[in-house]
């Protein structure tokens, strides 16, 4: 792959997929003008509702610990206490070292655990180092697998190289699903991540990620626009579906569901399941509460309200 | 007279680079200011007003697609050959009844309004097109493009600086041209033509119909083909009912006074171009 | 097909693409029962005592009864026009022409959501263009325009310039405060008195203006509106005592004023109708792209003279491109205007409507394919479903005449020079649009298309700095920036 609209044929699978180009203003015009999208009463009910449960409740700090993770599950499993209809979550993110807390704090529950894994967050470590990380973190037991694309080699113009690193990452995961986290702010121009996007696709990923949630350009309206319209082309291309996550800075529920109608007007409603689309945030899930108190009471409510955790 | 009996010129149209006898056959005379006959001058007809459009339009997107500088040279080169033909317009308008101090400033003022134009090839975009301070992602412009086919109803008097007048603005942007030309001054624009086919200028750019601008005006105003008419040069007396069909295919419709020299009549003969972009990675 | 209209609410566990109607309040519109005209300042009755209806398109409900100007109204308005061009505006320094103009946007932006609904109540398009396109272009074409007022001859150094006078002015339907604020602005800061006719459907948001002129306190009679129907558009095109005439509409009605005009050698500016080509290459960025092509056609339900009615594409890309369009057009929600997530709203008149379904059957009979989405439409109201013709051949009639409908037909081309040849294959020449991610061949297709208004990498765009008009049939003269300004001034060498 050297230009983005040439046909390209991604190491050994032997398929071509053609990359086609993104207007950036045309892109976040668009964008924009799905953000004005209205979302009123028994929708933003269901839309809050959806954004729960597609939520990877995420905790990817080095100060944490068992009780700090087990905490979060707790969390994840049933946001609000006090209400039996919010539903939980969809997983749980954390590093490999706490993967099998993880798993313990949440069995018998639908929430799931996945691991970030493979030199999270930069990925520049010998692939041999990467796919044990992954290896051991299925291991613990991690349902999904979040990796980072190789932006070294991609961005240098190896493509082929972050695309076999991909490839092999997949063959580790075994069953556990592989996401394939882009850093969107890394990459310069919606091209490049339109390019990653059918790399990562074209490799294996079952889903795409914005964003490590490391760096302060993270996740944005037009760039999961970016990735929707690549995730569109790819299955217009090959039939394969390919879920999406979007990640940092999403903070609060009307953010969430900018994303929702985004994904939804873009790859239709078959993406507005946690199976195709997951959000990857901490702090989101309390505003989200704070939301639903306030449709449920008809009144606002406050922070002191729903558990920090 | 002393020696051999004198040659004189037989007058014909101008069509493409070419000096057809009309097809209709037809001439009028134009006589001196004595009521001598001058000359019989071809007398167009609608038919060969067809071609003269014919010839403009296929002429005219080669001609715009010259560079301003070429167009500005090829300007200049008409003054050039005027210059240098400048007895023979003193003696031809002097036959018309121009005395010849008027008649010397005239041909002086026409080479100098050629020159005058041919610098302004280069230049009126400048001064009327524009970069344009959207508010967006845009980059947003406006250049000025030649119309395309004009036709022109050439001023009677003065002869020479009227034609000169009229077909020097539009020419110079890129647009193709056909005059219509009638009695007295058809001589001196037939004289015109040629220099002007020896002057680099292209076949089909300028054209050129000797007759009656009554009989062709309706012909002009309801050709679909014709973008633009200059009527600066129609007779006071036309009924101005019959520049209705001017509307058929929504014509600009010029009226200046018959020899001012300015950048709005360059202006008369273009249309504002936008274009946008936007500016992104 | 989304249709907002068609459910109120969703199933909680399933958010889908529906969204619960979210209508827009239409508690800060008061709407009259009736309207005066508007002449010196004043809500006047008309000497006629006629009258008629404008409608809500979307129900077909009445909003109110309109006065309808006889040709003894306009004679009054022009007079008044032309007393208060005498007594005030001619006298007025720029500056102080400039200081009403900014004072008109301001009052504009203040109220700009009561306007937004009413020009969605009287012409049934989407709150959210009402809302995100005309009453903030409307305004800035104010805020624009009124820079220029004291700035004129930095515009056009060595003229001699000056203002018509009294300038007649007709508008169309399809953006009516828009309209009026791209005629008004220019005149009144070259310093011209106006009298200014809206359509008969959409006369609500002028006569709303007209309480805004009255609030900035602008001298009477600078501008009057009257409203009324072709005859008392007649009536002012034929006034003796108007210096300059400026229509925007139909090629068919503007090829009459010029008629009339021509005459006269009245000053004439005409902004008509178009049939714009939007070319697509196979290296365009396609996504974006099938936006464009969207926006081009779908925006204001098609009425809009610079639409990307005919779309060219280039045939390597056209099966997979038609096939993204039409999934697209789906997600299109067709509904109530007021509801902020409709796309597309209301045909605005049952006449529009009938001329819409003849030319699409015209089509259909000529051999074209039609697509349709699966939306429902609602049952009162004048309505067309967003529609693609293909198979469409530049001999058809819908290949040929402006349908000023939600209606795109589709072509195929080869080579860049087919793309031109068919898209320049028209008498019209308003706008086109370019979509390739080639440089060179944007300004190599820009060069050649024979149309005012480029848009390479996007459509419809507006800015009162850029200057709108058209080739050939399409019109002359400009509006908005600089050159707009010369079609207001005596001795500016712009077109007027």
């Amino acid at each position: 792959m050297k230009m983005p609209t040439s046909n390209i044929t991604f190491g050994k699978t032997g398929s071509s997929i053609k990359v086609i180009p993104v207007d950036e203003v045309s892109l976040e015009a668009r964008a924009a003008s799905l953000a004005t999208r209205s979302i009123k009463t028994s929708s933003k009910k269901a839309a809050l509702h959806l954004t729960i449960r597609c939520i990877d409740l995420t905790t990817l700090e080095g100060a944490d610990t068992p009780e700090k993770v087990a905490s979060l599950c707790q969390k994840a499993k049933r946001p609000d206490p006090s209400n039996h209809d919010v539903p939980s979550v969809a997983a749980v993110c954390v590093y490999p070292e706490m993967v099998h807390h993880a798993v313990e704090a949440t069995r018998n529950s639908k929430v799931k655990v996945a691991s970030v894994a493979g030199a999270f967050p930069s990925g520049l470590s010998t692939i041999e180092a990467r796919t044990a990380d992954i290896s051991d973190a299925v291991k613990r037991g991690a349902d999904e697998i979040d990796i980072v694309l190789n932006r070294s080699a991609f961005l240098s113009g190896d493509e082929q190289r972050a695309f076999e690193e991909i490839v092999a990452s997949k063959d580790a995961c075994g069953e556990a699903h592989l996401k394939v986290i882009l850093e969107v702010g890394e990459l310069g121009s919606y091209d490049k991540i339109r390019q990653a996007s059918m790399l990562a696709m074209a490799a294996g990923a079952d889903f795409i990620k914005t964003s490590t949630g490391k760096i302060p350009q993270a996740s944005s309206l037009p760039r999961v626009l970016c990735m929707a319209e690549a995730v569109r082309d790819f299955a217009y291309q090959t039939n394969i579906s390919v879920g999406i996550k979007a990640a940092g800075g999403i903070r609060t529920a009307k953010q969430a569901w900018h994303y929702l109608v985004v994904i939804g007007e873009t790859l239709g409603s078959e993406w507005l399941n946690p199976e195709m689309f997951r959000i990857g945030a901490s702090g989101l899930l309390n505003d989200v509460l704070l939301q639903l108190n306030r449709l449920d009471s008809g009144s606002y409510s406050g922070p002191d309200y729903v558990t920090v955790d | 007279m002393a020696g051999k009996i004198p040659i004189a010129k037989t007058y014909k149209l101008f069509i493409d680079g070419a000096f057809p006898r009309s097809e209709s056959g037809r001439t009028f005379s134009v006589n001196n200011s004595e009521g001598e006959l001058i000359a019989n001058v071809s007398q167009a007809s609608r038919k060969d007003f067809r071609e003269a459009v014919r010839a403009a339009r296929s002429a005219q997107s080669p001609w715009a697609s010259r560079t301003a500088y070429n167009r500005g040279q090829i300007l200049y080169r008409v003054a050039e050959m005027l210059e240098s033909r400048k007895p023979e317009f003193l003696e031809l308008l002097k036959s018309i009844g121009v005395n010849n101090r008027v008649a010397t400033r005239e041909i002086e003022d026409s080479i100098q309004r050629l020159v005058w134009y041919a610098g302004w090839s280069d230049k009126y975009s400048q001064l009327l097109g524009s970069v344009n301070p959207v508010s967006g992602p845009y980059f947003n412009f406006t250049v000025p493009e030649p119309t395309g086919v004009v036709g022109i109803i050439a001023p009677t008097e003065p002869a020479m600086l009227g034609f000169i007048s009229r077909i020097a603005p539009a020419i110079v942007s890129g647009n193709t041209v056909v005059v219509v030309s009638e009695a007295q001054s058809s001589l001196t624009s037939v004289t015109i033509a040629e220099v002007l086919v020896t002057s680099d200028v292209p076949a089909g750019v300028v054209n050129i119909l000797t007759g009656d601008q009554t009989d062709l005006l309706p012909w002009m105003v309801g050709h679909l083909d014709v973008n633009a008419v200059d009527i600066s040069g129609i007779s006071p007396k036309t009924d101005l009912t019959h520049l209705e069909e001017v509307a058929s295919n929504v014509k600009r419709v010029v009226s200046r006074s018959v020899d001012e020299e300015s950048l709005e009549l360059i202006s008369d003969f273009l249309e504002m171009k936008t274009v946008w972009h936007p500016i992104g990675r | 097909m989304a249709n907002s209209n068609s459910k109120d609410g969703s199933d909680l566990e399933d958010f889908g693409i529906e969204y619960a109607s979210a209508i827009e309040s239409t508690s800060l519109v008061t709407i009259k029962d009736k309207y005066g005209l508007f002449i010196d300042g004043e809500f006047v009755s008309s000497s006629s005592g006629k009258s008629f209806e404008t409608l809500d398109p979307s129900t077909e409900n009445s909003l109110s009864v309109v006065t309808e100007a006889s040709s003894e109204d306009v004679d009054r308005a022009v007079r008044a026009a032309r007393a208060s061009y005498e007594k005030y505006w001619k006298k007025m320094p720029g500056t102080d022409r400039a200081r009403y103009l900014f004072r008109i946007a301001r009052h504009l932006q203040e109220r700009a959501r009561e306007f937004a609904v009413l020009e969605t109540l009287d012409g049934g398009k989407p709150i959210k263009e009402s809302r995100d396109v005309d009453l903030p272009l409307a305004a800035a074409h104010f805020f624009y325009h009124a820079g220029w007022a004291d700035k004129l001859e930095y515009a056009f150094p060595q003229r001699k310039l000056e203002p018509h006078g009294v300038v007649g002015q007709i508008i169309p339907w399809n953006f009516p405060l828009l309209m009026a604020a791209w005629k008004l602005a220019p005149a009144l800061a070259c310093g011209n008195t106006v009298v200014l006719k809206p359509a008969e459907t959409t006369p609500l948001t002028a006569l709303l203006l007209a309480e805004v002129i009255r609030d900035v306190d602008l001298p009477p009679g600078v501008i009057n509106i009257v409203t009324g129907a072709g005859a008392t558009g007649s009536a002012i095109v034929e006034h003796p005592e108007v210096n300059k005439l400026a229509f925007t509409g139909s090629t068919e009605v503007g090829k009459l004023i010029q008629r009339s005009a021509v005459k006269r050698n009245l000053p004439l500016t005409l902004e008509l109708g178009g049939k714009a080509p939007h070319v697509i290459f196979e290296d365009a960025a396609l996504d974006q792209a099938i936006e464009g092509v969207i926006n081009g056609i779908f925006f204001n339900q098609g009425h809009v003279c610079c639409a990307g009615s005919r779309l060219l594409v280039q045939e390597s890309i056209a099966d997979n491109f038609i096939d993204r369009l039409q999934k697209r057009i789906e997600l299109l929600r067709v509904g109530n205007p007021l509801d902020k997530n409709t796309d597309i709203g209301a045909i605005n008149s049952k006449a529009q409507l009938e001329r819409i379904d003849q030319l699409v059957k015209a089509g259909i009979e000529e051999g074209a394919e039609v697509f349709k989405p699966s939306c429902s439409l609602p049952e009162n109201g004048y309505w067309y479903p967003p529609t693609v013709l293909t198979g469409v051949q530049q001999s058809h009639r819908v290949a040929r005449e402006e349908i000023f409908g939600p209606v795109l037909v589709v072509q195929t081309f080869r080579t860049p020079e087919e793309a031109l040849e068919k898209a320049n294959n028209t008498p019209y020449g308003l706008s086109a649009g370019i979509w390739t991610e080639k440089g060179s061949l944007i300004h190599w297709m820009a060069e050649r298309l024979r149309a005012g208004v480029i848009w390479a990498n996007t459509f419809n765009k507006f800015d009162p700095a850029s200057p709108f008009g058209g080739y050939k049939e399409s019109g002359f003269g400009r509006e908005g920036g600089m050159q707009g300004l010369g079609a207001y001034l005596k001795n500016s060498g712009g077109r007027s």
